[in-house]
């Protein structure tokens, strides 16, 4: 007994022991805890989206839909749209890991700006009661895009409280990606130079621009969208004068740069997964770094992508659809990166490494089938299938959701000092693989066959294909469900964490785990480029 | 504080560190705000581009008067923030806060006229673009006049919440100057409340001439 007292008090005490006082908690202003209380917010909104998006399987179970009510079946899928979209995967990365790692990785020992993140946590569970509130009184039935005048002048749902929720918590995005850029650039650690600086690093400051440039078009557009709303007489009314398009060019304006919100992160990610589980040093760090501000400045360019149907000019969609094509290169440049890394690596199969290499697969396919959609006359066919819904959600739950997880289960024996059991992560990765294709594989044939995507039943022939999708979804939702249960119980029962236990490179890796409350006990000092392990020669001998 | 050492955050490695930072980070904010305010002007000239005929009807009916005067106001009271900034370099604790009290007053000034006077003077002449009440209903003008007020009431009421938020942040300027917290080794605060303060003059160096100006003759 004595022992352990004196362990403890050799270690600077945690942040997670610092103080433990619920005000410490919900009062902190140290990025860690800010960090843990996103996590438990982000999991609970991706639960609940969840389960949005179960109950839009179980309805498509059937032809004539099992839910009798079609309005019941729209608010269920708007649901699941906006609060995955707004509540999960917009801020998922950056908020909990970035949050979490950024000041690590940069041997600083906060965020610039600690009270602007409290207060952009604050922002975001406003805007979420917000919109909880809104589902919880009825819902909304327009879709996540809220295009008029389906939402402002032919609808009887709660559309003004809904676009409110989302409008806060797009303040809470433009706080964090405020903070991460100031920080990146000036609390940078002694001799951490922008190229000594790992790829997270360089995708959330991609990210962050993106956050802070196209948020605010958002939060007018919506403020608009609110006003006409309420008052039935707006900016998008074509009755006297509006114009419904100009909605449609200043919401995708927002929400195309927002597909890159959402994924930029999840490159970060993978790229610091895949050195450590390979033992390489990352091929073409300088491409894979300027890939991410590539890709940033690109997406402010292709909206009109989305609109190659609503009649805008032949010529404005050829230009997009030029540029739609431009922004795969920095993304395709990425994977090759990512696999020439893995080339002649020393590879482990931890469950990070799972996640990374499932991630790659399922990107790739993303990535591709969007090619599809880029071009204009097969995006003819395509468009409002659910051919569009398989390329997307390969995207983002294939790839965003997955290199989230993975990231998840790099960084908790940083975050929590536990490990994780590797073997129900192992077992996890595999079984979220498997129930993801399974679930969306069917529906590229769905859409290609002519299956319009928002319908709440559908012709007897499509029935095989949506049964299968369908109990893909179940295996997925257990699969999801699994690291909740294990990473939980790892809290309490896992194995204590050394300070490194993947032997990886970065600065947050070089104080205990979990970190103490100020980070470090000096600040470091970085002469190092990222990644530089060993050549794996010289690992298999230590073998 | 005391003339000689100015204290700093924790996560900086010194006072002008940080001055630094907080400086980026006003910057950074005011390029998000361009960017908000940037969208409603975008469709704003892009609704006037397809509706001049009522756009300059609607022009026609707006306080010239009032909105110039408004111009003078806001620009003088942004001048004698600045001044009261130039004061707080060299450590003069006492004319800062009498900047900031002129500088609010200014303010509430262009706030009285805006919608003390002009608003409800709009109200008055049926200005409102809700409802059958408006003053070009039925006239062929009526769409592209009703476009012009919504976008005037949400400009206007949008500059003046950053109006509001603006004086606060003056006011805690004043408090703090009060209190003797400014010297000439630590005016960020003062600087950074000013570049917001500036930042709200532009919007409406931007919103006057789209208001009062464009298709009046």
């Amino acid at each position: 007994m004595s022992t352990t007292v004196v362990e403890a008090a050799e270690l600077e005490k945690s942040y997670l022991v610092d103080k433990s006082t619920v005000a410490s908690w919900l009062l902190t202003t140290d990025h860690k805890r800010i960090a843990i209380l996103y996590l438990g917010s982000i999991t609970f909104f991706f639960f609940i989206g969840g389960i949005a998006a179960a109950a839009v399987r179980l309805n498509l179970l059937v032809p004539e839909g099992l839910i009798p009510s079609a309005e019941t079946y729209n608010r269920l899928f708007t649901t699941h749209g906006v609060i995955m979209v707004w509540f999960f995967l917009v801020p998922a990365v950056p908020v909990s890991l970035g949050n979490f790692v950024v000041p690590l990785m940069l041997g600083a020992r906060d965020l610039a700006f600690p009270k602007l993140n409290l207060i952009s946590w604050y922002l975001f569970i406003i805007g979420g009661i917000i919109e909880l509130y809104a589902l919880f009184i009825g819902g909304v039935d327009t879709g996540w895009t809220f295009y008029p005048p389906m939402s402002t002048s032919f609808n009887q749902s709660h559309v003004v409280l809904a676009v409110i929720g989302v409008f806060v918590s797009g303040f809470s995005s433009i706080a964090t990606g405020l903070n991460f850029i100031v920080t990146i650039h000036r609390l940078r650690a002694p001799g951490m130079t922008w190229y000594k600086m790992p790829i997270f690093l360089w995708s959330l400051y991609s990210t962050s621009v993106i956050l802070v440039l196209a948020t605010p078009v958002l939060a007018i557009t919506l403020l608009l969208l609110g006003f006409e709303r309420i008052f039935r007489i707006g900016v998008f009314d074509p009755a006297i004068g509006g114009d419904p398009i100009l909605f449609q060019h200043m919401f995708w304006f927002y929400s195309h740069p927002a597909v890159y919100i959402m994924i930029l992160p999840g490159f970060g990610v993978i790229s610091e997964i895949i050195p450590v589980f390979c033992r390489r040093r990352l091929f073409g760090y300088k491409f894979v770094a300027w890939c991410s501000v590539s890709i940033a400045v690109i997406s402010f360019f292709v909206w009109g992508h989305h609109m190659f149907v609503s009649g805008q000019s032949l010529y404005a969609s050829v230009v997009f659809s030029l540029l739609s094509y431009a922004v795969a290169v920095p993304s395709a440049i990425k994977v090759f990166n990512w696999i020439g890394t893995m080339h002649k690596g020393f590879i482990r199969f931890d469950a990070p490494m799972l996640y990374a290499l499932g991630f790659v697969g399922l990107f790739t396919i993303g990535g591709l089938t969007g090619l599809f959609v880029a071009a204009l006359a097969a995006d003819v066919h395509l468009t409002q299938t659910y051919f569009v819904v398989a390329h997307f959600h390969y995207v983002m739950v294939g790839g965003m959701v997955t290199a989230f997880f993975g990231g998840l289960h790099y960084w908790w024996p940083k975050i929590t000092g536990r490990m994780y059991p590797e073997m129900w992560g192992r077992a996890a990765a595999l079984i979220i693989f498997i129930g993801f294709n399974v679930t969306f594989a069917p529906q590229f044939l769905l859409g290609y066959l002519g299956m319009p995507r928002r319908y709440h039943s559908y012709p007897p022939d499509f029935q095989v294909l949506n049964v299968l999708s369908s109990a893909g979804a179940t295996i997925l939702a257990a699969g999801y469900l699994l690291p909740l249960g294990y990473l939980t119980w790892s809290l309490f029962r896992g194995e204590r964490a050394p300070a490194n236990p993947w032997g990886a490179t970065g600065l947050e890796w070089q104080t205990p785990s979990p970190p103490p409350a100020k980070n470090f006990a000096t600040t470091p000092v970085v002469t190092e480029p990222p990644y530089t392990f060993p050549p794996p020669e010289l690992v298999q001998n230590r073998v | 504080m005391s003339d000689t050492y100015a204290p700093h955050e924790f996560q900086y490695s010194s006072a002008e560190h940080q001055a630094g930072t907080a400086l980026a980070g006003m910057w950074l904010f005011l390029a998000t705000e361009v960017l908000f305010f940037g969208g409603l002007f975008l469709t704003w000239i892009y609704a006037r581009s397809q509706n001049l005929a009522g756009f300059d009807a609607g022009a026609r009916e707006t306080e010239l008067w009032i909105g110039t005067l408004n111009t003078g106001i806001l620009l003088t009271s942004s001048f004698v923030y600045s001044t009261g900034l130039a004061f707080a370099r060299v450590g003069n604790n006492r004319r800062l806060m009498q900047c900031c009290f002129a500088a609010i007053g200014l303010g509430l000034a262009f706030l009285a006229l805006k919608f003390g006077l002009e608003w409800s003077g709009d109200f008055d002449k049926h200005l409102w673009p809700v409802g059958p009440d408006f003053k070009f209903a039925g006239e062929p003008t009526e769409g592209g006049a009703r476009l012009f007020y919504v976008f005037y009431f949400i400009g206007t009421g949008l500059h003046g919440v950053h109006m509001v938020g603006g004086i606060v942040l003056v006011a805690m300027i004043a408090w703090r100057a009060r209190r003797r917290e400014f010297s000439p080794l630590y005016v960020t605060p003062v600087e950074v409340v000013g570049m917001y303060w500036s930042f709200v003059d532009i919007i409406w160096i931007i919103l006057y001439p789209l208001i009062y100006l464009i298709g009046r003759s």
